[in-house]
């Protein structure tokens, strides 16, 4: 039943505002797919254009072999969960969940025995039989989930459906999300901004920014090896620093200040005295009290985050930079106390000066 | 590339196509019908109406006239509403909603009637007049313009207190707190913080005041005398206390529309300058006041409506007053008013359930029809709808009568004297306040519901009617209350039409009190009364008591 997702030269536009200029896509079947990027980045128009909901100025949408461009939204056989739920809110939780499958032959006692299934499976038996109104935003969000899955649809679109929820309901409803997903294999596209939750939940992720997709990959990848800064700061935190790659006696590396880190896993375009950007996470810095690192800083300030400490370090260079360290009883080092620093060379990444290309790999 | 989404020719496309159809042969056709009535006569062009009404103050005054009596009236419903809803919303007042109930029936009745009653309170032979001049003081007459300012006033404040208390339930707590806090407070916190919060809302409320007192008709008839306002003056042209003038009538009524249409794009510029959005997470709570000020603030408000409401209870008492064998009051309390009236009831009240609750269904079908268009269904043609839909708006309600009189009356379809044209008539009048507040309904409720229903598997159309319409029901069904209401109290348009087949209650109270019929006008009264006041108490029931507006 679950079918995969091809997206060919798509195009987007408003009048002669171009949202998406060339988009291409393939989302495989089965998969838990989400499109992560910071708000107008056209996540959604993509996602809509998916639905049916807006125009296609271009390109081919294909559900396996069938080409769904000019298929009327009712007939794509999609779930959708929307933001704000969009609950009708003159049925009960049961007329909601039973309101699609009264669109398809269905004789009623498989139309009740389906909608007792799906009430079931989302923990919403109880309230069967009250209206959207008296129900909590995670409940009613849990409604909206069973009544677009009980069309046992081809393809699940979720636009930001976790957005409206107070922070713990919104982790505890992405377990939910991701649990069903998984027992039902469904292929899903997920729409969010919250790189947090996309990590959590998705089996791949495509960042978009300025309707581009920047990278497509595993949370994993997208960690550690983005595409470019963009994706480098926008999913986790990091360090962002001018550096210089260097070559001295067939040894390549980075040149930070006036420290070298010498790394093996600089590519072709990494050429000596290139400038470059680096992006180093507050985990791959390591402090060090005696003498193991080149650079050098002043500890400015500390938090104390329980497992972690985080200490904002100022370089000799006057850059700010944030550093993470794990908390152990004694050692919270003392605010204005000089430190050494060392860099974890095989994790961090290094970019081109305008931040579009990779230089690692 | 493909283009998609290039759909053969829809339902919705043949529904607006008809509906357009019928704003032409109905709306358009009509209006351009009395154009060119005002400038043609016996075949040819001539502008001597135009020059004829400029040139002779005799007429010209009529334009003067209106103009003071519409900003009289609107000054002083703001002078009296705004502080009613300001006292009201956020003070502890005793009885407030039965205070709220009185206030908005006030304003439901047709305006003439409370002109009548009046007159039987303070006329020349009038209640109030006869124990003063006992005493032997003499009141100053009621008739001419300061008669129809006080009717107008105490018949459209509720507009006004309506508008801005709706305004008030919008203002969040905190922002009069805050003024407070920065030693803000008492009179000066009204006129620097509630007054300019309430400026969008004021100005909405006064347009629609102006408007009214503009295109009233009754009132200045009844109790003008000799202060002639234009929509008299039409009325006087059309019926001809001289000889008829379609022409002369038709002249005038082009002038009152291009003055009605400026004084429309003059607020509607101003308002949106002031044009901001509100919307209060902790409303306004109620305060009880110090012992002194509660009692000036109950005092005021008390008075104000009893002031408001004293015309209709004297109706009800004069119904049961003993009248003698002409209809005039004896002593003592009878039911002979209620005798005399049922001739008239016998005809009337039918043929104003059928015009009424017909009106009510078209404009409620037309309105929500029409909403869906230009909400979810923007085109071109949608948008000419829109446009063409609040054309009556700013057409005074005699001007309607007579522009389909002329068309109708004549040709292939002949309409006069039939019910088919008021009710024509009526929807015309309704429709561009119903399709306003089915359009502010529909704005209310996310797209994405009706999404959501079509990527279940739901048609365009059957999530029209099964997802759309039902979630716009409360909506639809309130404001097709208070359609009904002002369908029954129209007098304007339906004195232009009427004939003695198509007699509704509102005209025979006017045939009544015309003929001098005190008793059998004040029983009809009566009656009408009765259904203002169970529409709004079914009103309450549906809408639960959520703003009032008209």
């Amino acid at each position: 039943m679950s079918i995969n997702i091809i997206i060919k030269n798509a195009v987007k536009r408003y009048g002669d505002v171009v949202i998406i200029p060339d988009l291409s896509l393939d989302i495989k079947k089965g998969e838990f797919f989400t499109l992560l990027g910071p708000s107008g980045c056209g996540k959604t128009t993509l996602l809509r254009m998916i639905a049916g909901f807006n125009t296609i100025e271009g390109g081919d949408f294909y559900f396996n072999e069938t080409r769904i461009n000019d298929l009327n939204p009712a007939k794509r056989n999609i779930g959708m969960v929307f933001q704000n739920y969009a609950v009708f809110p003159h049925m009960t939780v049961r007329g909601n969940v039973a309101f699609g499958l009264k669109n398809r032959k269905m004789s009623k006692e498989e139309i009740k025995k389906r909608t007792d299934e799906f009430l079931e499976l989302m923990k919403i038996k109880e309230y069967e039989n009250r209206l959207p109104e008296r129900l909590s935003g995670g409940q009613q969000q849990r409604v909206a989930l069973a009544r677009a899955l009980a069309v046992h649809p081809d393809v699940l679109l979720m636009d930001e459906p976790l957005s409206n929820l107070d922070a713990k309901l919104r982790v505890e409803m992405r377990e939910v999300i991701k649990e069903i997903q998984n027992k039902i294999g469904i292929t899903t596209v997920y729409v969010t901004h919250d790189q947090e939750e996309a990590m959590a939940i998705s089996d791949r992720i495509a960042v978009m920014d300025k309707g581009v997709i920047q990278q497509i990959g595993t949370p994993k990848v997208l960690y550690h090896r983005p595409a470019n800064l963009f994706v480098a700061t926008f999913i986790g935190k990091t360090n962002v620093l001018d550096g210089k790659i260097y070559e001295e006696n067939g040894e390549k590396g980075v040149m930070l200040e006036n420290a070298k880190f010498p790394m093996k896993n600089l590519n072709d375009l990494a050429v000596d005295g290139l400038n470059v950007k680096l992006s180093i996470r507050p985990e791959e810095f390591v402090i060090c009290e005696h003498g193991c690192g080149s650079l050098k800083g002043i500890v400015e300030d500390s938090v104390f985050l329980g497992l972690n400490t985080q200490y904002f370090v100022r370089l000799e260079s006057g850059e700010k930079v944030q550093i993470t360290r794990e908390s152990s009883i004694e050692d919270t080092i003392e605010k204005n106390s000089e430190v050494e620093i060392s860099v974890k060379t095989d994790k961090i990444n290094v970019f081109s000066e305008d931040g579009q290309r990779a230089l690692i790999g | 590339m493909t283009k998609s989404r290039k759909r053969p020719l829809e339902l919705w496309h043949l529904i607006s196509i008809a509906i357009t159809l019928l704003y032409l042969l109905f709306l358009i056709v009509p209006m351009f019908n009395i154009l060119k009535e005002s400038v043609y006569e016996n075949g040819r062009f001539t502008l001597k109406y135009f020059i004829q009404f400029f040139s002779e103050p005799y007429y010209f005054n009529t334009i003067l006239n209106s103009f003071k009596i519409s900003i009289a009236t609107t000054l002083f419903s703001l002078l009296v509403g705004v502080p009613l809803a300001y006292l009201y919303n956020l003070y502890r007042i005793h009885g407030r909603s039965v205070v709220q109930v009185l206030i908005i029936l006030s304003s439901m009745s047709a305006p003439f009637v409370g002109a009548y009653a009046w007159i039987l309170l303070l006329g020349r032979y009038g209640l109030i007049t006869k124990f003063f001049a006992e005493l032997g003081i003499a009141l100053p007459s009621i008739y001419g313009f300061r008669g129809v300012v006080l009717v107008l006033t105490t018949r459209l404040y509720p507009l006004v207190f309506m508008y801005v208390s709706g305004a008030l339930r919008n203002v969040d707590n905190s922002l009069l707190e805050a003024s407070q806090n920065l030693g803000v407070s008492g009179v000066k916190r009204f006129f620097k913080v509630v007054v300019p919060l309430c400026t969008p809302s004021i100005l909405a409320a006064a347009l629609m005041v102006f408007m009214r007192a503009m295109a009233d008709f009754g009132t200045p008839l009844l109790i003008g005398e000799g202060y002639r306002t234009f929509p008299v003056e039409i009325y006087k042209q059309y019926v001809g206390e001289t000889s008829q003038n379609y022409n002369f009538a038709a002249a005038i009524s082009v002038i009152a529309i291009v003055i009605t249409a400026i004084v429309f794009l003059v607020q509607k510029v101003a308002s949106e300058k002031f044009s901001f959005k509100m919307n209060a997470l902790h409303s306004i709570e109620r305060k009880k006041a110090k012992p002194v000020t509660s009692f000036f603030i109950h005092a005021y408000t008390y008075i104000v409506v009893a002031i408001s409401m004293l015309p209709q209870v004297y109706l009800v008492y004069c119904s049961f007053r003993n009248t003698n064998a002409f209809g005039n009051f004896t002593k003592g309390l009878s039911l002979n008013s209620y005798k005399n009236a049922w001739k008239y009831v016998r005809t009337a009240l039918p043929n104003t359930l059928i015009i009424g609750l017909s009106t009510m269904v078209i404009v409620v079908l037309m309105s929500i029809l029409i909403a869906y268009m230009v909400v979810r269904r923007k085109n071109t043609m949608n948008n000419v709808l829109d446009t063409m839909s609040m054309i009556p708006y700013i057409i005074p309600g005699s001007v309607i009568g007579i522009a389909l009189v002329l068309t109708f009356s004549k040709g292939w379809l002949v309409l006069t004297g039939t019910m088919a044209i008021m009710i024509i008539a009526m929807v015309i009048r309704r429709i561009p306040y119903t399709i306003r507040s089915s359009v502010a309904v529909l704005q209310q409720i996310p797209i994405t519901t009706e999404e959501a229903s079509i990527s279940l598997g739901a048609s365009k159309l059957k999530t029209f009617f099964k997802v759309t319409t039902p979630m716009m029901a409360s909506g639809i069904v309130s404001g097709a209350i208070l359609s009904w209401v002002s369908i029954i109290t129209e007098l304007s348009a339906s004195i232009m039409l009427y004939s003695a087949r198509t007699q509704t209650l509102t005209l025979s109270i006017y045939v009544l009190v015309s003929r001098g019929t005190d008793g059998a006008a004040c029983a009809v009264s009566t009656i009408l009364l009765l259904f203002t006041v169970i529409s709004l108490a079914l009103f309450m029931r549906v809408s639960k008591n959520k703003d009032i507006v008209m």
